[in-house]
């Protein structure tokens, strides 16, 4: 049951993704493209979606346990340190040259868009990649 | 700037807007985790807990989400204008640094905002500022 539920729910993010157009890369630069002909949609879809996430977070936030009786599993760092802020630049910078985030890349492998095949499977390289990065840090520490 | 208005699909936006928000409150209210997709792709790649299957689940329903789109609705507009070696440039930088990051645009974009956390807003603000100027580069000083 709950991972049925689960999968609806990445059902219902999947349609908010298409009905909204993040899935597509053209909308998506179309929206950071400021100096050109700019389609303001997007800003839309971080508000609809943030009006109902204050809601939604603000009620199941005080929650001990969830409706599954699973943890809140919520994070619990607060600090503003250097890779919070270069990992946002970095990924900024992979946003801009394509147009694709990490969701509606891999909601597009479902519509058969090639594009969508070789840029999720660049983004999980690159999700490895750091991963062998941080342990070699942890290893040597400089 | 000049508004592209027959670009511009307000209530579209904020219909999905909307969805997407339900979604990640969602799970969060019946599965206790957070819908930041980079996170949950990342898990999948580590399995920091042990439990995927809610992961795979959740992925496996964005995945579904086109073909019961496109048997209700017609085949999605998806514009790819990126060539291979674009696309595979952007999806390195997207994966090494949004784990860095520790969240893309809906883990610190949707969710964050919406528990109004500082890290996620300053995280929001650092994508959304070299997002706009990688287009801008592109566009207006290389042409591309």
């Amino acid at each position: 049951m709950p991972i049925f539920a689960a999968f609806l729910i990445g059902l219902l993010f999947g349609f908010g993704l298409l009905l909204s157009g993040m899935i597509n890369p053209a909308k998506v630069l179309g929206f950071l493209d400021l100096a050109g002909d700019w389609d303001p949609s997007l800003a839309l879809v971080m508000v609809g979606a943030i009006g109902v996430g204050l809601i939604g977070f603000g009620l199941s936030g005080k929650r001990r346990r969830s409706v599954f009786g699973e943890p809140m599993r919520l994070p619990t760092r607060r600090n503003i340190d250097r890779p919070l802020v270069l990992g946002g630049l970095g990924f900024g910078v992979g946003w801009g040259l394509a147009g694709f985030c990490p969701g509606p890349a891999i909601t597009a492998l479902g519509a058969g868009e090639s594009g969508a095949f070789v840029f999720v499977a660049a983004m999980l390289l690159g999700m490895w990649l750091f991963g062998l990065w941080q342990q070699k840090r942890v290893r040597q520490p400089s | 700037m000049s508004i592209d208005w027959t670009a511009f699909t307000p209530w579209s936006a904020l219909a999905g807007g909307i969805l997407i928000g339900l979604s990640a409150s969602l799970l969060l209210l019946l599965h206790g985790r957070i819908a930041g997709i980079s996170g949950i792709v990342g898990g999948l790649l580590q399995a920091p807990d042990g439990d995927n299957r809610w992961r795979i689940a959740f992925l496996g329903g964005l995945i579904v989400a086109p073909l019961v789109w496109t048997l209700a609705a017609g085949a999605p507009t998806i514009q790819v204008d990126a060539g291979y070696p674009t696309l595979i440039l952007a999806g390195l930088l997207v994966g090494f640094f949004t784990r860095m990051g520790a969240g893309c645009t809906s883990g610190h974009g949707v969710c964050g905002l919406s528990r109004l956390s500082p890290r996620s807003l300053v995280a929001t603000l650092s994508f959304m500022a070299t997002g706009f100027a990688t287009v801008f580069v592109l566009r207006h000083l290389l042409g591309a």
